[in-house]
């Protein structure tokens, strides 16, 4: 996800564990779903300690992110696309 | 896609190690000393890894003893996501949660073998978390790699020759 930058994101999280982030979306948001690692979101893959949530809040995506020293970013991105292929269960 | 048979290497097993954040002094010591153990088994070693973390490697092996290639870690990622590569042993090296999350998405994603080496303060903690593993390397070391390098004298003739 080298790219994500070029992705205009907002930051929900940072420097956080990957169970923080799942923790975080369960607790914000009604829908979410569990992918796999590997599936792609804006084209890159998302990895993450299974099973891994990403949250839909109307057009919105809220996904994980990790860094090697910074632990684990969560991301809210606008895309109404991916939004669309998470509800309808379009995998990579 | 065939483990360990991609580029020039076909037939050859080839082996990766998934470096993490290089904060921990014995990371870059360590990766070069289990390419060095796996180069003398036959193996072929990548490194795949952030910036600072290959340009250790780098600067360490500048002729390519020992690491023969090196591999953005979101690129290897990318394309191991992709079924474009992927190796028949893959050495996931954690310290911190974001190792964590690396070995368990290896674990997930590829068909070949997944060796966990946990070191760091907080190595007993980490290693708890990679049960899903045949085999981990683990030792309490930050600043001296010795124990880590006793634990690869140890394990890797039996992971090499029996996994």
């Amino acid at each position: 996800m080298g790219c994500i930058e070029s992705v205009k994101h907002e930051i929900l999280l940072k420097n956080a564990s990957f169970q923080e982030c799942r923790d975080f979306v369960r607790a914000h948001f009604k829908e979410h779903y569990i992918v796999a690692p590997g599936y792609r979101i804006f084209e890159k893959p998302v990895i993450g300690i299974p099973p891994i949530l990403i949250a839909v809040e109307g057009d919105d995506v809220i996904f994980p992110y990790t860094k090697p020293c910074y632990g684990t970013f969560l991301l809210r991105a606008t895309d109404r696309d991916e939004a669309y292929r998470l509800k309808s269960g379009v995998n990579a | 896609m065939g483990i360990g048979r991609e580029g020039s290497d076909t037939g050859a097993r080839r082996a990766v190690l998934v470096l993490g954040c290089p904060q921990v002094p014995v990371q870059t010591s360590i990766a070069l000393y289990l390419a060095h153990v796996l180069r003398l088994r036959g193996l072929g070693v990548s490194v795949a890894g952030n910036r600072a973390a290959r340009h250790l490697i780098q600067v360490a092996d500048p002729e390519g003893r020992y690491v023969r290639e090196s591999i953005d870690i979101d690129t290897y990622f990318s394309q191991l996501a992709g079924g474009e590569r992927d190796y028949a042993f893959a050495f996931v090296f954690i310290h911190n949660d974001s190792g964590l999350v690396y070995a368990a998405s290896v674990h997930a994603m590829t068909q070949g073998v997944v060796i966990p080496v946990v070191y760091g303060e907080h190595y007993e903690e980490m290693a708890g978390q990679v049960s899903y593993a045949r085999e981990t390397i683990m030792a309490n070391a930050v600043h001296n790699p010795m124990p880590l390098k006793h634990r690869i004298d140890e394990v890797i003739p039996w992971v090499v020759s029996n996994l």
